[in-house]
């Protein structure tokens, strides 16, 4: 049972409220997809991922990024149940779609490092302690159902 | 042995001509986020009285730190030579667990994002989480 402090909770909602999901989504995946280049090989049929400029270009990974962002919304709503909330898209990822769960941890690192230059000196230590706590407990509960 | 090609190499070049000058800043903020993301990190540092973001101690580690990083990139061509010193101090002295590199590296990466908006691109960033990559590799050279 993962136990927020008043600061975690208010600093996580205060992030995602301040984010433009579609800019911020689609630089997230766009920069995994281009720092950590075999992520590309769930995303055979996006089209043209040939080099950075074309990867962040791509219409297909600024809709994917949005997806999943929304996607994180669900536990930012949720953050007390993280766990149940995410069971049916754990067993998505895991019996569907075949992604190595250590690719969650890629793409929270490009997250991290988007949210940070989107909020400047405002991404202090501890905020930044409070998010990336908040994207473990995420990750966790995304590779839960995986067997 | 490195797998930096020489785009990376001279990708990290010209960008960490942009940080050189604000070593002490960056350092400093990369470590404090270090110890306050990662606290088992701080069990290296118990021998200092402050380990709070921008006391000296902090301040003056993290430029010891960022200083070393530019000397990697001058020897860039030749990681494991030009760091020599700086593993076997970390293998025998210092004994840090290589596993703490890659805690600071990224913490690193989250400083440079936030003061280098415009010019950490992902480009710059995966050619500079790549020779970071093979900093940590050649610290951990002498360990075993």
């Amino acid at each position: 049972m993962v136990v927020w402090t008043d600061f975690e909770r208010a600093t996580i909602t205060d992030i995602f409220s301040k984010l433009d999901y579609e800019a911020v989504g689609g630089a997230t995946l766009a920069r995994c997809l281009i720092v950590y280049p075999w992520t590309q090989r769930y995303f055979g049929n996006f089209g043209n991922l040939y080099n950075a400029a074309a990867i962040s270009g791509n219409p297909m990974v600024a809709k994917h990024g949005t997806t999943i962002l929304h996607g994180l919304d669900r536990a930012v709503k949720n953050m007390d149940n993280i766990k149940a909330t995410y069971a049916e898209l754990s067993v998505l990822h895991s019996e569907k779609l075949h992604v190595d769960p250590d690719n969650f941890k890629l793409l929270s690192d490009c997250l991290t490092i988007v949210v940070a230059a989107q909020l400047g000196k405002d991404f202090t230590g501890e905020v930044q302690a409070a998010f990336q706590k908040f994207l473990a407990v995420v990750v966790s509960a995304l590779g839960r159902q995986y067997h | 042995m490195t797998c930096l090609s020489a785009k990376d190499k001279d990708t990290v070049k010209v960008f960490w001509a942009k940080v050189a000058d604000k070593v002490e800043e960056v350092g400093s903020d990369a470590l404090s986020r270090m110890l306050a993301v990662y606290p088992q990190t701080k069990t290296y540092f118990s021998h200092w009285k402050d380990l709070s973001p921008g006391s000296a101690p902090v301040n003056k580690h993290g430029k010891t730190v960022m200083l070393g990083v530019g000397q990697a990139v001058a020897c860039i061509d030749d990681l494991n030579a030009g760091l020599l010193t700086l593993s076997e101090l970390h293998a025998f002295t210092l004994r840090v667990d290589p596993a703490n590199f890659k805690i600071l590296s990224h913490c690193l990466l989250v400083v440079l994002s936030i003061k280098f908006p415009n010019d950490f691109t992902p480009e710059v960033h995966v050619s500079l989480d790549k020779f970071l990559a093979a900093l940590s590799r050649a610290l951990s050279e002498k360990y075993r």
